[in-house]
């Protein structure tokens, strides 16, 4: 079958990219090789890891399930939005550092932005809320308690210092 | 990791959309939430040469408690959105309980019920609760619409009686009679996973409190969700008593006929059906009760 390519356009982090693709690229092989955005990470590709979980209009997705030609017209925030210009950490990203949240680091992208998306919906989560926010993100190194930890202490100094 | 080439068109109507899967039939797929499609497609266990994209139909998704004889569901509608539509958890308070166990969240942020009924992967909650509650499958064509009942849609395993060429478009869920308690409880190795066993219960009780109507459907059990009520006909007419609760899950778990898997044999999906079923018609006839 000859390849079947669309013209699309997209925001990610803010800045709108044009770009032409083929109908199979998925989402995350996008991000990663066309624009090229190489901090969302890709494990399993079939929906299971969380590692290329990205947001959609502000919503938490695996961009392993969406291909590249469903994102046009949408918005996306990948890892690379949440850091300042400058390079300070943001408070999910600072909780992770002080909380040893993470070793290899493979899955924390995933893991950054599903919580990005929780925690603002839940300001103030218990820690079953966010073990139930994370059951789709895997992490091999932490055992999940120090993200737990991270989580709940990055949800305190949200509430108090908001953005 | 890629799925196999196909052309990919994004449909601009309900009709647009029709009519391309008339042209193209078994060839093409619709594309709603993808969440499971698309792993299938990125092991290329599926190859459609067509993928009709129908996110854009808005009109496809959407609650609509207007109707008497029940609570439309638009096949779009998202998990996440039925999730936090407090009208529609209190009219189907079974989708309160089973929601939260469909896979993760991102997940429930993409899938659709329309997808995840079309799909009809048997170890699912919600073909069981369509079974329960005695659901209504409204499926469209170019030329045709008809109505089906949740009872003739499971047809087999990932087999159901939409056609080549159709597309279920909407689910009407009954309205709920007073004094009904419901019930859905699973069991699963990990957060998220597919259930072992899981039990839907619904219980009506007349005025004397005496129980008028049951019904309980399984997932995770055999090919199809399972219809169980009518092992249940011995609670009907009378005071629910322990003994004759423990009576019907022995029914039961003599009707279904898990194949075991990896994850538990045939034996453990046998006795948790058992135990759930025991568990969901107690809690669901104490809500039914409380007006719940």
């Amino acid at each position: 079958m000859a390849s079947d390519r669309h013209d699309i356009e997209v925001s990610v982090n803010g800045t709108a990219y044009r770009r032409s693709t083929d109908s199979r690229t998925l989402l995350s092989d996008f991000l990663r090789h066309e624009l090229p955005l190489a901090g969302t990470h890709v494990g399993c590709e079939h929906g299971v890891c969380g590692a290329c979980t990205i947001l959609l209009d502000g919503v938490a997705v695996r961009s392993c399930l969406m291909l590249a030609v469903q994102a046009n017209g949408h918005e996306l925030s990948t890892i690379e939005g949440l850091a300042t210009k400058t390079g300070a950490l943001n408070p999910i990203q600072q909780a992770m550092h002080e909380h040893h949240g993470l070793q290899c680091g493979y899955c924390t992208p995933g893991i950054l932005m599903t919580m990005t998306a929780f925690l603002k919906e839940t300001p103030s989560p218990s820690e079953d809320d966010v073990r139930e926010a994370l059951s789709g993100n895997i992490c091999r190194c932490t055992g999940y308690q120090n993200i737990v930890d991270a989580m709940m202490a990055a949800a305190e100094a949200m509430r108090t210092t908001p953005p | 990791m890629k799925p196999a080439p196909f052309k990919y068109v994004a449909a601009s109507s309900l009709e647009h959309a029709l009519s391309l899967k008339a042209e193209h039939g078994d060839e093409a797929r619709f594309l709603a939430g993808g969440q499971s499609l698309i792993p299938t497609m990125n092991f290329r266990l599926a190859r459609p040469s067509v993928l009709i994209d129908i996110n854009g139909l808005a009109d496809l998704a959407g609650v609509d408690r207007s109707d008497e004889r029940g609570v439309r569901v638009g096949a779009l509608t998202r998990y996440r959105d039925l999730e936090r539509n407090s009208d529609f958890l209190k009219s189907c308070p079974l989708f309160a309980d089973a929601l939260p166990h469909i896979a993760h969240p991102q997940i429930r942020n993409r899938g659709t019920i329309g997808g995840n009924l079309s799909h009809a992967d048997p170890a699912s909650e919600l073909p069981a609760l369509a079974v329960a509650m005695q659901a209504r499958m409204r499926i469209k064509s170019s030329t045709r619409e008809r109505d089906v009942p949740a009872s003739e849609f499971f047809m087999g395993l990932l087999t159901t009686d939409i056609a080549a060429d159709e597309m279920l478009v909407e689910i009407t869920y009954p309205a709920p009679r007073p004094r009904t308690g419901t019930c859905f409880q699973e069991v699963a190795r990990r957060r998220g996973d597919f259930a072992l066993a899981g039990v839907a219960a619904m219980v009506t009780l007349d005025q004397e409190r005496r129980c008028s109507d049951v019904r309980l459907a399984l997932c995770g059990v055999g090919e199809t969700p399972v219809d169980a009520s009518d092992a249940l006909a011995g609670l009907v007419g009378k005071s629910c008593t322990d003994q004759a609760i423990d009576a019907v899950a022995a029914e039961v778990q003599g009707i279904i006929e898990p194949s075991g898997n990896v994850h538990a044999t045939a034996d453990y999906q046998r006795h948790i059906a058992g135990v759930l079923t025991r568990r969901t018609l107690h809690t669901a006839l104490q809500r039914a009760g409380h007006g719940v």
